[in-house]
């Protein structure tokens, strides 16, 4: 077997079965009739105004035409913005209510009340408060992802080994340094956990964010198309949420198997077969 | 001066289960002369490991006073070195850094903390392990990493809590005599608690044999055999079988005074 094919047999192979399956089975559903085509377009249309909007050489996303980048990109920087607010501040707060009880105590209760608020909930005020702008977007994604990465955090915390930081006090660690040297690396990995379910959480909210607020990005083109019944747009934009949903959930196992990687050999990371 | 002290030490746990107070330790004086290497010898459950933790600075005494080199104890501190019985090794960094963790906290560079580290890694014999994470290592080389982070302390004092309970017999006699030469060139106290007979009298100056419920010591025995210790020999054996016959008579006592009370216990179980 050539190298490639090589390649192609150990990474490609099995990542790519499910979709394909899927897309094959999507095509011969929405060509045989069933549904009226307008409503379920078939793979190959989605991704003909898909690369119409990523490239623009035909107009077939119309307004949109060319335009992907632009919107991929503010999309990207309001998850990001969002999402870089609740890292900092649910990590930061977690450790606090995990480590001092009267901060558990002061802060935690309030915070489980405002927990099964839906983020969506929040448009009307987020909008009188921050205006129609990013501001808002950024609100709601910082919601989605604050919270998973709080509890997450507060979990690895409290279920840090109590003898490593006695042998640190031992060591002469002042309660500063436990926090640094001790219980923040030990909680790292509830921590990661947090992160990855958070970024899910703040792709998840772009939609519901740019909906209303703003007037930029692939859920505004999401909704705009809708009223318009693109269909292909629509789903051109799921998927393209979905990609890059992806590929950031990547970047942050990327960044977990380097600042994890002591771990290896440790823990079960998965099995061969 | 006394490098350790304990005077009239008690302490008084508060069963909350059962509602009373219980009696763990019942005044216990000890002091330790520098150089001395005390194994306070006990069956579980006699408080050894609690007269430990308050030397150590992690449990205060009901009554009584730990002073170390002339100070009182209050709380954990790096003028004492401490080997656990499990290594509670960071498992996020490699052996160096984890025998030169007291030097990270003190905020040294990386290549200086790496330097001072290796002297202490070669003295347990780990040359060739320091970029290994715990996990990599079995449990006595676990066990060697924990000494060489005591000793980097540069301690005084070195408390050891049945560091080798976890290990095979193999490593442990190894350890054991690593552990002695190690102590003979580092000039420092050491207490090391155990419920090994032969443990104790492979390794101490000195043992205290401690008694259940309530903690007392029953007897402190000076040890004066020659090193490396014969095992074997005469003289270990007779110290073997004072100790043993002090722990049986120890354990045959507390039966006929526990007996009545749990037959009692067990009719009012009954009648109600």
């Amino acid at each position: 077997m050539t190298a490639i094919g090589k390649i192609w047999e150990r990474f490609a192979w099995e990542r790519a079965v499910v979709p394909l399956v899927i897309l094959v089975a999507w095509e011969a559903v929405s060509r045989s009739g069933l549904l009226p085509a307008a409503l379920l377009p078939p793979p190959t249309v989605v991704l003909h105004a898909w690369g119409d909007w990523v490239f623009g050489f035909d107009e077939t996303a119309q307004a949109n035409s060319g335009r992907w980048f632009a919107d991929a990109l503010s999309s990207a920087m309001r998850v990001a913005a969002g999402y870089a607010i609740a890292a900092a501040s649910g990590i930061l707060l977690g450790i606090a209510i995990g480590w001092w009880r009267w901060v558990e105590r002061t802060v935690e209760p309030t915070i489980q009340m405002l927990r099964p608020v839906p983020p969506v909930s929040w448009i009307p005020v987020a909008i009188i408060w921050f205006g129609i702008a990013n501001k808002p977007a950024i609100f709601l994604v910082f919601l989605g992802a604050f919270f998973p990465i709080l509890m997450n955090t507060i979990h690895g915390v409290k279920t840090a080994d109590r003898n490593l930081i006695r042998a640190a006090a031992m060591m002469g660690a002042t309660e500063q340094q436990l926090l640094r040297h001790v219980v923040f690396p030990a909680a790292l990995p509830s921590i990661f956990a947090g992160l990855r379910i958070g970024i899910g959480a703040a792709w998840m909210l772009t939609v519901t964010a740019e909906m209303v607020a703003v007037k930029s990005g692939l859920g505004y083109v999401l909704w705009d198309s809708y009223y318009f019944l693109r269909y292909d747009l629509v789903l051109a934009a799921m998927a393209s949420i979905g990609l890059l949903g992806y590929a950031t959930d990547g970047l942050i196992k990327l960044l977990m198997s380097v600042a994890l990687h002591w771990q290896h050999g440790s823990t079960l990371q998965s099995r061969e077969g | 001066m006394a490098s350790i002290e304990m005077k009239n030490i008690t302490k008084i746990f508060r069963d909350a289960k059962r509602k009373r107070d219980l009696l763990a330790i019942d005044d216990v004086s000890l002091s330790v002369e520098p150089n001395q290497f005390l194994c306070l010898l006990g069956s579980s459950g006699c408080g050894k490991s609690t007269l430990l933790n308050m030397i150590a600075g992690f449990e205060k005494p009901t009554g009584g006073s730990v002073t170390v080199g002339g100070k009182p104890v209050d709380g954990p501190g790096a003028d004492r070195g401490m080997v656990f019985q499990q290594a509670n090794l960071m498992p996020w960094l490699p052996v160096w850094e984890n025998v030169a963790f007291h030097l990270r906290l003190k905020g040294w560079r990386k290549a200086d903390r790496r330097a001072a580290a290796q002297e202490y890694i070669d003295m347990v014999g780990l040359r060739g392990f320091e970029n290994h994470f715990p996990a990599e290592l079995s449990g006595g080389m676990s066990q060697r990493v924990g000494i060489a982070r005591a000793l980097l302390l540069n301690p005084q004092v070195i408390l050891m809590d049945e560091p080798f309970a976890a290990l095979d017999a193999q490593t442990k006699m190894d350890m054991q005599e690593e552990l002695v030469a190690i102590w003979q060139k580092q000039r420092c106290t050491i207490v090391f608690v155990t419920h090994s007979v032969d443990e104790a009298l492979v390794l101490g100056t000195q043992v205290a044999v401690l008694t259940s419920r309530p903690g007392r010591v029953r007897e402190l025995i000076d040890l004066d055999l020659p090193r490396p210790r014969d095992i074997t020999s005469q003289q270990f054996n007779d110290h073997k079988r004072h100790i043993l016959n002090l722990i049986r008579e120890e354990g045959m006592q507390q039966r006929k005074e526990t007996k009545p009370d749990s037959v009692a216990a067990s009719r009012q179980g009954a009648a109600a």
